[in-house]
């Protein structure tokens, strides 16, 4: 069993029952961002906290990305491999929306405002042999 | 001090394998000299911009070291706009009476493929396949068509009216007409946005030679005003590309901004513009930027596109080249493509693509990653 690693620190809680994604919060006008930034680009203050956001959300909007992207793209696919996959903004509770890629991809299976959920799912591959984790939505079971 | 346009140069978009993007650029500027009929040695000043065609400044090699001021501008997409800004700032100032804006550009084939950290961003972004141009037109198309009842027959016919007007175009790179159903079986590309609803990086360059307009009678008898010239970024909350979060407030748009500055600058409103070049980079950006610029109503357009009011004969004309998606966008050069076409037509040298009953006040409007636009406006 390979270990699994996260594709980038800081953009979720992982391992956890729970992920949830991690964003920041101004202190002084309490406008979020993801990923999390030490400077706010509402007010510009240079006070912030790192909080999170959610694990479900609405689709704000969304798409097919239905050919495969040249770099900076960096999957283990190939292009007869490529699985076309969904990309959205996700409305969290912490209060900004967040463009995330989607486990659907086909538009029968997506509609905005549909209730969507956090899942940490792995994405590469690396030298070493550890999956890269990162963050996708998907439509919201158990609600 | 005002402005005036005396001279346009257009090196021809889509592809000229032989040539370097400089070649091109160099080309269109050669062509602006001889229709302002001055010289190199006679230019005191230059801007330039070009994405993957080289250092603007570089074309002095090829078309002579004279020593002028010549500074690069790079503003993504709308790199045309920046410097064209410039250069009216640099004849508004009272600094120069006459120079050069030049934009030039030789993408290779594909989607364009950004580097985060150019950008500000981290690395996963662009590795997890979210950074790409086409994704954001298409998000952004879908939830302005959510808000605003906009179907995907207004996208279809915005693509429909471009490539006529490509087909009526001789220096287009697109000259086939496509028929509205070729264009609604056409591949999906981004879910709302079809293959034939997609401009095309491509390769090309424009020119424009800038004049004092009390001096530009000296040099020519039918200068045209630039009367406009106004960029603006974005501002906090406005639904942007190359943007991993957005605010829950959605804000205007930098076109917004930049539309409302030029028009008071002009002192004119939207209703005084008989002829437009909005960026399409695809068909539903052209349609969010009718609103945007002041044009119509959100989700008027598609009753617009119903009636053909965007078309050459319509009372709102838009893209009279075919604009991006039939000429496809050569990053540095498209801006100063829109400002030529409008130039065009105001002269009345617009053959087959005329607007009818001489246009007298043109419009220009870029915009490019992360959010910047640029506006101009041009009279007789």
């Amino acid at each position: 069993m390979s270990n699994q690693v996260p594709l980038h620190e800081g953009l979720f809680t992982w391992p956890a029952a729970k992920p949830q994604l991690l964003g920041s919060r101004c202190n002084q006008c309490a406008e979020a961002t993801f990923p999390a930034q030490p400077d706010c680009r509402s007010c510009g203050s240079r006070q912030t906290t790192i909080v999170e956001l959610g694990d479900r959300g609405i689709l704000w909007t969304w798409t097919i990305q239905t050919f495969m992207p040249k770099q900076p793209y960096r999957s283990d696919e190939t292009p007869e491999t490529f699985r076309p996959y969904g990309v959205g903004y996700v409305e969290m509770p912490g209060g900004v929306r967040v463009e995330a890629r989607l486990q659907a991809n086909s538009p029968d299976q997506l509609q905005i405002g549909m209730p969507m959920q956090l899942d940490i799912i792995p994405f590469r591959t690396d030298k070493n042999g550890n999956q890269k984790m990162t963050f996708s939505f998907s439509a919201a079971q158990g609600v | 001090m005002n402005v005036a346009i005396i001279g346009i140069g257009l090196h021809r978009f889509g592809r000229s394998p032989n040539m370097s993007g400089m070649q091109q650029g160099a080309s269109a500027v050669r062509a602006a000299l001889a229709d302002a009929g001055l010289s190199w040695a006679d230019m005191q000043f230059a801007y330039g911009g070009s994405q993957d065609g080289g250092n603007a400044d570089a074309l002095v090699n090829e078309l002579g070291l004279t020593g002028l001021q010549f500074t690069n501008i790079w503003n993504g997409c709308a790199t045309g706009g920046s410097s064209l800004h410039a250069a009216y700032s640099s004849i508004k100032s009272g600094e120069y009476d006459v120079g050069v804006v030049v934009g030039f550009d030789k993408h290779p084939r594909g989607a364009f493929n950004p580097r985060p950290k150019e950008w500000g961003l981290d690395e996963w972004y662009g590795e997890t396949g979210l950074m790409l141009t086409t994704q954001f037109f298409a998000l952004k198309t879908q939830r302005y068509m959510h808000d605003h009842g906009i179907t995907e027959d207004a996208l279809i016919r915005v693509s429909e009216k471009a490539f006529t007007n490509g087909s009526l175009t001789p220096t287009a790179w697109r000259q086939q007409a496509l028929s509205y159903e070729e264009i609604a079986n056409s591949a999906m590309v981004s879910d709302p946005l079809r293959k034939y609803m997609f401009c095309s990086p491509a390769e090309g360059g424009a020119a424009l030679i800038i004049c004092n307009a009390d001096k530009a009678h000296q040099y020519c008898s039918n200068p045209l005003f630039l009367k406009a010239a106004a960029v603006r970024t974005r501002h906090y909350g406005s639904f942007e590309v190359f943007a991993p979060s957005q605010a829950m407030e959605v804000a205007d748009a930098p076109t917004v901004t930049a539309s409302k500055a030029a028009f008071e600058q002009a002192g004119i409103g939207p209703e005084d513009v008989d002829v437009m070049q909005l960026q399409d980079t695809d068909s539903g950006t052209e349609i969010m930027h009718m609103a945007e610029n002041g044009f119509c109503e959100h989700g008027e357009q598609e009753k617009l596109l119903l009636e053909g009011a965007t078309g050459i004969h319509g009372r709102l004309p838009i893209n009279t080249d075919g604009g991006c998606l039939a000429n496809g966008e050569p990053v540095g050069a498209s801006g100063l493509r829109q400002v030529y076409e409008v130039c065009v037509q105001l002269r009345g040298e617009g053959g087959a693509r005329q607007v009818p009953n001489e246009p007298k006040v043109g419009y220009t409007h870029v915009y490019g990653a992360p959010g910047i636009s640029g506006v101009n406006i041009i009279t007789k």
